[in-house]
C-alpha cells in the first residue's frame, strides 16, 4: 500500500515529525531543559489537548441531532402483558436502557453474542460460539483501567486507600519480590492477543489500518516501559516520581533531578497516547455512551419522537390520486363524497 | 431462473473467504465480470415522477455514468448536511475500531467471500471519503489515517457495494458500538440518489406507490376486483362469504396490507387468512385503494421518499375516520411503521388508543402511533379464547419460522408469530439458535434487491437462511417455512428451490386461516391453497 515517494509528499511531513520527536526524547532527556519539555510542558500540552478535543468531538456529536429513535431490538419486545419481555436487550424504560448501557460498558454485552460462522463440506454453515476476542477485550479493558487506578498513588498524598486495596488484591499471590501485579501479565496476555489477531488472522489484516496498530504497540510500549522499571535493575527514583506527579496535579511543578531515562520514555508514551486519543478510534470510549442503537429506549409506538429538523415533503393526496382514477374507480362501483 | 445465472449450487458453495492481494482502497469493479451481482439502473421515467434530481437512463456497465458535472462538490456537501443532521452518522463514522466482529455475520459475506461485504469493510468505503475530506488526521496524513480520495470509481464501487447490503441489521447486533450498516448504507443511497444513481427495482415501485398507491401499480378497480376475488376464492374453500369493505367511512378499524398479499403467491393464502380471521371475529374494518401499500420501498432510497409515501396512511386513516390501525404481514414495513411513522408523519391525535373490539386488551405499546401488528392482534385473541383452531388441518405442513429481519431487529417481535404457530399447528421446529430471532439471517433480496439481474448476490445471500432450513428439513422434514413478511414471500419460494428442494414458503395468518374454525363453514376439505387435508389424529410433536 505505501510507497517510498508518495511518503516524502508534502502531506506525510507530519510522519516524520512524530519520527523526530521520538529522537529527540532519546537525545533530550539528559539535560535539564529537556527535563521541563518532557516532564512539564509535554505533559500539561498532552492534558490540555486530551481535554479540549474529547470535549470538541464529543460537543460535536451531541450537536448532531438523532432524528429517528432506532434502537437495534435483541430480544422480545414489550407488547401484550402476558407475554414476558426482554428488559435490558430490548429496553422499552429508561431504566432498561441505563442497564443495557451498563451490560455494554461493563461487560461487552454485545461482544460476548459472537459467534465464528464456518462453512463446512455439505455445504453446512455451523455457527461456533467464539468468546476469544470478547475475553481478550475485556481482560484488557479492565486491566488498563486498574492500572491507572493503581498510579493514582503517584497523584495524591495519603494514597487512597482504595488504591492500596486495589495494589494488594491485584497482587493477591505475592509472586516475586517487588510483588507481581496479576494485572501486567494480563494486560501484556491481552495486548498480544490483540495484536498478534490482527497480524495472523487473514480478513483482520486486510482492514487494519496504520490507525491500528498505532494505538496497541503505543500501549505495549507503556506497559513495557513500566513493567521494566518496576521489575528489573532500571528503577526509577520513585521518591523524585512522586514529587514530579504532586507538582504537576497541584500545578507547583517541580523537576527532581536523577529520576532515570526509562521513566521520561514512559510518560512520553503516555503523553502521547494522551494527546492522541481525541483524534482517533479510541474515542470509542466516550462514543459508546452516544450510540443510538443502544442509548434508545424501544418504545417507539408508545410515546413519539421528536425530529426537530422534521420538515414538510411532496405528497400525492387523496384528491390528486381521486382525480386521476375517478372514471375507471366509478365503473367498479367506488362511492365519492362529492358525486 | 435468470439469464444471467446458470451456476450449480456445488459450484456457488465454492467460497474463497481469502482476501486478496488487491489492497480494498482499490475501488475498480469489472460490472461486465460481475453481472449477477448488481442491480439495473434506475430508469429515467420513474426518477422524474418522483422529482428526484439528474433523471437519466443509464446503465452500470457504461463507462459515462453521465453524473452531474458538479458530482464530487453535491456529495461532499451532502456528506456535510448528513453529518449535521444525524448523530448516528458521524458518530458510526468516527468510533468503528475494526474489531472484525461483524465480518462474518453479513449473509452476503458469508455466501460470496467477498471482504467488501463484511459490514466493516463496506462502511470503510464511505468512512475512507469521510476521514479524507471532514477530519484533521485524514487532511494532513491522507492514506495513512485510512483516508481516500473521492473519484468517479469510489462513486462506482458505492453504487456495487451500498447495493448488495439489504439493510438488515444482522452486524449491529454483534458490534461492540452498535454502529448500524443498514444505517450507513442509508446514507450512501441517499448521496448516490443526489446524484441520479439509484436501482430500477426500488424507484418504480417507488414511483408505482406515489402513483396508485401501491407498488405494484394497481390501480383502484383492480385493487377491487382483486379483494373481491379473494372472497370468492375463500367461499370455494370454507363456504362462507366475507365482506370485502374499501374506503368505508366510520369503520373502527383501518387495515394496511403490503400489497403482494392481494397480488402475489404465497402471500395470497396469508390474504385469505386475514379476510377468514376478520369475518369470524367480525371485525368492523375496511381496506383502502388509496392507501393499498403498507411496504415501503422509500426505506430503500430515502428517509425523505419514506415519509413521502409513508404519509398515505395517517391520511387515509383520518379521511376515513377510523379508531385506529391494523397492520397485516410485513417486514420493511413494519420498520417504517414502528421506528419512523409516527415521528415523521404524526402525531396521529386524530385517533384513539387501539383497543381490541374482540378482546377489550388495550394495545398500550401502540398508544402513540395507534397502529397494531397483526400478530399481536391474534395472539391476544388466542389467548383470551375468542376464536377456535383446529391446528389438525396443518398437519400436512411441517412448519419452521424465520424471524423477518426488521420485525425481529428493529421491533422484537419475537413470540408473538411462534404463539400463534403453535396454536394453529401442530408440527413446528426451530431452526438452529444462531439463525433465529435477533440473530435471524435474512432472505438475502431486502431493502430492494429481490430483482432477477441480481440473482447470483440473491443466491449467495440466501444460503445461511436456506442451510438453517435444510438442517429442519433433514431433522424434522420440514416442508415450509412460515415467515411475516412479503418480501420473503416473495423472494424465499425461489432461493429455497435453489438449495432447499422441496420446503414451501407460507404466511403466519395463512396457517391461521386453516386452522380457524368458522361459524357456517363447510367441511373443509382443502386448505386455504386447494391443497387436500390430512389430519394426522391430532398427535402433535412440536417442540416445547
Amino acid at each position: 500500500m505505501s510507497s517510498m515517494p508518495a511518503f516524502f509528499t508534502s502531506k506525510r511531513n507530519n510522519a516524520i515529525l512524530a519520527i523526530a520527536a521520538v529522537v529527540f526524547i532519546l537525545l533530550g532527556i539528559f539535560t535539564p531543559f529537556f527535563r521541563i519539555v518532557f516532564g512539564v510542558i509535554v505533559p500539561y500540552m498532552a492534558i490540555l489537548i486530551f481535554l479540549v478535543g474529547v470535549a470538541a468531538r464529543v460537543w460535536q456529536w451531541a450537536k448532531s441531532p438523532e432524528p429517528f429513535r432506532i434502537p437495534t431490538s435483541c430480544g422480545q419486545q414489550l407488547s401484550l402483558k402476558w407475554m414476558p419481555s426482554s428488559k435490558l436487550d430490548n429496553p422499552s424504560t429508561t431504566l432498561g436502557v441505563i442497564g443495557r448501557m451498563a451490560l455494554e460498558v461493563l461487560c461487552f454485552r454485545s461482544l460476548f453474542r459472537n459467534t465464528k460462522a464456518e462453512l463446512k463440506s455439505g455445504p453446512r454453515l455451523v455457527y461456533g460460539t467464539s468468546k476469544y476476542l470478547w475475553l481478550g477485550a475485556l481482560a484488557f479493558h479492565w486491566c488498563f483501567l486498574l492500572i491507572i487506578l493503581r498510579h493514582l498513588r503517584y497523584f495524591a498524598n495519603p494514597v487512597p486507600s482504595f488504591v492500596l486495596f486495589l495494589e494488594s488484591l491485584d497482587g493477591f499471590f505475592q509472586i516475586g519480590v517487588p510483588i507481581l501485579y496479576i494485572s501486567n501479565l494480563i494486560i501484556l496476555g491481552a495486548l498480544a492477543f490483540l495484536l498478534f489477531r490482527r497480524l495472523l488472522e487473514p480478513k483482520l489484516r486486510y482492514i487494519s489500518l496504520p490507525a491500528d496498530y498505532f494505538p496497541l504497540l503505543l500501549i505495549l510500549g507503556i506497559v513495557l516501559t513500566g513493567m521494566l522499571m518496576r521489575y528489573t535493575a532500571w528503577k526509577p527514583d520513585i521518591v523524585g516520581v512522586k514529587e514530579l506527579a504532586m507538582g504537576l496535579v497541584s500545578f507547583r511543578p517541580a523537576i527532581p533531578a536523577g529520576i532515570g531515562c526509562l521513566f521520561y520514555i514512559h510518560l512520553f508514551l503516555v503523553c502521547t497516547l494522551i494527546a492522541y486519543f481525541p483524534f482517533s478510534k479510541l474515542m470509542h470510549m466516550a462514543g459508546i455512551f452516544l450510540s443510538p442503537t443502544r442509548n434508545m429506549a424501544n418504545n417507539n409506538r408508545m410515546q413519539r419522537h421528536i425530529n426537530p429538523w422534521n420538515y414538510p415533503v411532496k405528497v400525492h393526496t387523496y384528491e390528486e390520486w381521486e382525480h386521476e382514477f375517478r372514471d375507471k374507480m366509478k365503473a367498479a362501483g367506488y362511492k365519492f363524497d362529492k358525486e | 431462473m435468470a439469464e444471467h445465472f446458470n451456476k450449480k449450487p456445488e459450484e456457488v458453495v465454492r467460497i474463497d473467504y481469502h482476501p486478496p492481494q488487491k489492497a480494498w482502497m482499490d475501488p475498480t469493479i469489472d460490472f461486465e465480470k460481475k453481472r449477477g451481482n448488481w442491480c439495473y439502473g434506475a430508469a429515467a421515467k420513474n426518477t422524474k415522477y418522483l422529482d428526484l434530481p439528474h433523471p437519466r437512463d443509464w446503465h452500470p456497465t457504461d463507462e459515462d455514468w453521465k453524473l452531474p458535472e458538479n458530482w464530487k462538490e453535491i456529495i461532499l456537501e451532502g456528506i456535510k448536511e448528513r453529518l449535521e443532521k444525524y448523530r448516528s452518522f458521524r458518530l458510526f463514522m468516527d468510533i468503528c475500531v475494526r474489531c472484525g466482529a461483524c465480518a462474518d455475520k453479513c449473509h452476503y459475506f458469508i455466501g460470496s467471500g467477498d471482504p467488501k461485504n463484511m459490514p466493516v469493510l463496506r462502511a470503510e468505503l464511505l468512512r475512507s471519503i469521510y476521514r479524507n475530506d471532514f477530519t484533521t488526521a485524514g487532511k494532513i496524513l491522507g492514506q495513512y489515517a485510512g483516508g481516500r480520495e473521492l473519484t468517479v470509481d469510489v462513486i462506482k464501487e458505492w453504487f456495487y457495494y451500498f447495493f448488495q447490503c439489504t439493510e438488515c441489521r444482522r452486524c449491529s447486533v454483534f458490534c461492540p458500538y452498535g454502529i448500524d450498516t443498514a444505517e450507513i448504507t442509508m446514507h450512501a443511497r441517499e448521496l448516490l440518489s443526489l446524484l441520479g444513481i439509484g436501482i430500477n427495482w426500488i424507484m418504480e415501485p417507488a414511483a408505482n406507490c406515489f402513483r396508485t398507491g401501491n407498488h405494484l401499480g394497481v390501480p383502484p378497480h383492480a385493487f377491487k376486483d382483486n379483494v373481491e376475488f379473494a372472497a370468492d376464492d375463500l367461499k370455494d374453500v370454507t363456504g362462507v362469504e366475507v365482506e370485502t369493505p374499501i374506503h368505508k367511512k366510520g369503520a373502527e378499524v383501518l387495515v394496511i396490507v403490503p400489497s403482494a398479499d392481494y397480488f402475489g403467491n404465497p402471500h395470497y393464502y396469508t390474504f385469505l387468512g386475514y379476510l377468514a380471521l376478520f369475518h369470524e371475529i367480525g371485525l368492523d374494518f375496511t381496506f383502502s385503494a388509496y392507501a393499498s401499500e403498507g411496504g415501503n420501498f422509500g426505506l430503500f432510497h430515502s428517509r425523505e421518499m419514506i415519509k413521502r409515501l409513508n404519509a398515505k396512511i395517517y391520511a387515509e386513516a383520518k379521511r376515513l375516520g377510523v379508531k385506529w390501525i391494523l397492520g397485516c404481514e410485513c417486514g420493511h414495513m413494519w420498520r417504517v411503521l414502528h421506528q419512523y411513522m409516527d415521528t415523521m408523519n404524526g402525531p396521529a391525535d386524530f385517533l384513539e388508543e387501539p383497543v381490541s373490539p374482540i378482546t377489550g386488551t388495550r394495545f398500550e405499546n401502540a398508544k402513540s402511533t395507534k397502529m397494531v401488528h397483526i400478530c399481536e392482534f391474534t395472539a391476544d385473541l388466542i389467548q383470551n379464547g375468542k376464536i377456535k383452531l383446529d391446528p389438525r388441518r396443518n398437519d400436512h405442513w411441517k412448519v419452521t419460522f424465520h424471524d423477518s429481519c426488521n420485525p425481529a431487529r428493529a421491533m422484537g417481535l419475537i413470540e408473538e408469530p411462534r404463539y400463534i404457530l403453535r396454536n394453529a399447528c401442530n408440527y413446528f421446529y426451530e431452526m438452529p439458535e444462531n439463525t433465529i430471532k435477533e440473530q435471524t439471517f435474512c432472505c438475502g433480496s431486502g431493502s430492494g434487491l429481490g430483482t432477477d439481474e441480481n440473482l447470483e448476490m440473491r443466491l449467495r445471500g440466501g444460503l445461511p437462511r436456506a442451510n438453517a432450513v435444510k438442517y429442519v428439513r433433514d431433522k424434522h422434514g420440514v416442508n415450509v417455512l412460515s415467515c411475516i413478511c412479503a418480501i420473503d414471500k416473495a423472494t424465499l419460494p425461489d432461493l429455497l428451490k435453489y438449495w432447499v428442494p422441496d420446503v414451501d414458503v407460507c404466511g403466519v395468518h395463512e396457517l391461521v386461516g386453516n386452522a380457524l374454525i368458522m361459524k357456517g363453514e363447510n367441511e373443509r376439505a382443502t386448505d386455504l391453497r386447494g391443497t387436500p387435508i390430512k389430519t394426522n389424529g391430532g398427535q402433535g410433536e412440536s417442540q416445547p
